[in-house]
């Protein structure tokens, strides 16, 4: 049992969601989802231990041998993606039933395919990190992109429908040329095995296949993870899907690109090619500031509150990126680390804010006028995920941000360093904005307006105190985000 | 004649880039959709090609020894073409649900109906 551990990690979801089909709608199918989902999470869990302990782990699947089969492989890095997707993936649908019930454009009768899409969702983001083929990858991504796009269509508002249409478009371009990159580098090397083509990319790095093959693959994987000036699909797609699934998609999808990118451009690539010989750095440092910068702006002048977490995604995307262009350990811990952090405080963020409209009825800025004084327990939540946003000391926000000036600061870029800083005041601004209308705004007469049922605030705090709690001990988020570095560079033990 | 020779892959470029034009231009959801079709298909002829040997017979194991085609990409490419016809019919469904609650598979309406909307 213990060795099948890792296809478990998929197989557990991936046939809990026909099954979820097969339920009635209310509360049983919501526990086999809820069930499934906390399993994957035990696994994750166990597996990132075994890791820890024991060094990677490869599972074939079949017992087909490498590179004929397909290889699971199991490293610091990706156990630690793991282990985030799963832990979101659970914590969201515990939260997300009350929600579904009550706030979803699904006729009764319907209620079931959301809980297949989403396990179908959480298949795809889990295939994807675990996977060590590279075929798999794109096999997985469509599982994951296609359930989403269902997954965003199904929210009230009419535009999430386009939201939806404009995110297949976008999204099916990225993966498809994801695809043809995959395709030339098997032209190239005769292998789809990530190791192996680790091993023989270098023999033929110097052809132009090889170099079409990086840059089609690096524009398919920016598309899907959405860094400036391709995250045009995002912001709609966050604004009208459904709360959890914003909470959900916003805390695991873009992360899972990032996890991509890493994993193709230090390990199948190797650093050397894609930051010596092709300078990667040079185009993602200045997409990334642009990115944080603009997309910080422009979420200060949003109504919609859920629209200014989205920009705010955006911005947070460019951290990371901006902390892989530093090629540097300190700058990838920073990134590895910010996957961690901005799950769970966009988690908790989009939770709470779940928990506002499902009261007030609409995420509008306005509409959220006296909410911190008749759901303090919701606003508390908010609060402190905004703080962690932010990067207050303390928090778990405060951790990645702190890395990241670091390693700009190791490199001398003092600017860079500064250009964090300031963001970090842009998203106070965003964030107070937020906190003066729920706390110092009256509430309009006649609201009435209670608080957030157990259901959803259970959930809600526990990422809420989980943003505290990494902030205070950073074994977990820097540890292992560190060591995952450290592999990606090979400088580590 | 390198170049004519290796005629499959320009066609692969050639319906890509119409494929890729169309969804960017055209402003008709399902003209988008096409275009996205087409963009895909192109794909497939890529690496329908790479498995391709001139010469070369079906991978069937008969007792001499053949030259035959590399059957992994064209396995690989079965999924593609799955996935493929998931996102048209996917797009196409919700092509449908938009029509419904506007009225129109026109961008620009629609972008000027959720503007009329937000104000």
């Amino acid at each position: 049992m213990i060795a099948h551990l890792p296809a478990l990690q998929v197989i557990i979801p991936l046939v809990s969601a026909p099954l979820c089909a097969l339920l009635p709608a209310g509360r049983a199918v919501w526990l086999a989802a809820m069930t499934a989902s906390w399993l994957a999470f035990l696994i994750a869990v166990l597996l990132l231990d075994r890791v820890l302990a024991h060094g990677p782990i490869s599972y074939l699947m079949g017992g087909w041998p490498v590179p004929w089969g397909i290889e699971y492989r199991v490293d610091a890095l990706n156990a630690f993606v793991l282990l985030i997707v799963a832990a979101i993936g659970a914590v969201v649908i515990t939260f997300g039933r009350e929600i579904v019930e009550r706030r979803i454009r699904l006729p009764e009768s319907k209620q079931s395919w959301f809980y297949t899409a989403y396990m179908l969702c959480l298949t795809g983001l889990l295939g994807i990190t675990i996977t060590g083929d590279a075929f798999n990858v794109f096999v997985f991504l469509e599982i994951s992109s296609l359930s989403s796009y269902v997954l965003i269509s199904i929210g009230r508002d009419r535009r999430a429908l386009t939201a939806a249409y404009q995110y297949l478009i976008m999204g099916t371009i990225g993966a498809t040329f994801i695809l043809i990159g995959i395709g030339l580098l098997y032209v190239m090397t005769g292998t789809l095995n990530m190791g192996d083509l680790a091993a023989r990319i270098p023999a033929v790095a110097d052809t132009r296949t090889i170099h079409a093959a990086f840059a089609f693959l690096t524009v398919g994987v920016c598309l899907k993870l959405a860094l400036f000036p391709l995250h045009l699909w995002l912001p709609n797609a966050y604004a009208y899907a459904p709360s959890v699934v914003t909470a959900f998609l916003a805390a695991t999808a873009t992360k899972v690109a990032i996890y991509v990118l890493l994993r193709f451009f230090f390990t199948i690539f190797g650093a050397t090619f894609s930051f010596e010989t092709m300078e990667l750095d040079r185009v993602l440092l200045p997409l990334a500031l642009v990115g944080i910068f603009s997309a910080s702006v422009v979420a200060i002048f949003q109504d919609n509150v859920k629209r200014m977490l989205a920009y705010s995604s955006v911005a947070q995307i460019g951290y990371m990126i901006l902390g892989i262009s530093l090629v540097s350990v300190t700058g990838l811990t920073a990134s590895i680390s910010h996957l961690f952090n901005h799950a769970l405080m966009k988690g908790a963020l989009f939770m709470a804010l779940g928990c506002v409209s499902f009261r007030v009825g609409a995420a509008k800025l306005e509409r959220m006028a006296g909410v911190g004084r008749t759901m303090p327990w919701t606003m508390g939540a908010f609060v402190i995920g905004g703080l962690s946003l932010i990067g207050v000391p303390l928090t778990a926000g405060f951790v990645s941000k702190w890395y990241l000036v670091v390693g700009a600061l190791e490199k001398g870029w003092w600017p860079v360093a500064v250009l964090v800083l300031i963001t970090s005041l842009l998203a106070v601004i965003y964030v107070w904005r937020v906190v003066e209308v729920a706390y110092f705004k009256p509430a309009p007469a006649g609201q009435v307006v209670r608080e957030a049922p157990l259901a959803l605030l259970i959930p809600t705090w526990a990422l809420a105190l989980a943003n505290l709690y990494f902030g205070l001990d950073t074994s977990l988020n820097v540890g292992v985000a560190r060591r995952a570095a450290e592999m990606l560079l090979g400088v580590g033990p | 004649m390198a170049i004519l020779g290796l005629y499959n892959y320009w066609i692969f470029i050639v319906l890509m880039m119409c494929g890729f034009y169309v969804v960017i231009s055209s402003g008709n959801l399902v003209k988008k959709l096409v275009g996205l079709n087409i963009f895909q298909t192109s794909v497939f002829i890529l690496y329908i090609s790479m498995g391709k040997i001139i010469g070369g017979t079906a991978p069937i194991i008969v007792d001499r020894a053949v030259v035959y085609s590399n059957p992994m990409p064209h396995v690989l490419i079965l999924t593609a073409i799955v996935v493929g016809i998931a996102t048209t019919s996917l797009g196409l469904a919700l092509v449908v649900r938009i029509n419904e609650a506007y009225g129109t598979i026109e961008e620009d309406e629609i972008h000027a109906q959720d503007r009329e909307e937000a104000l």
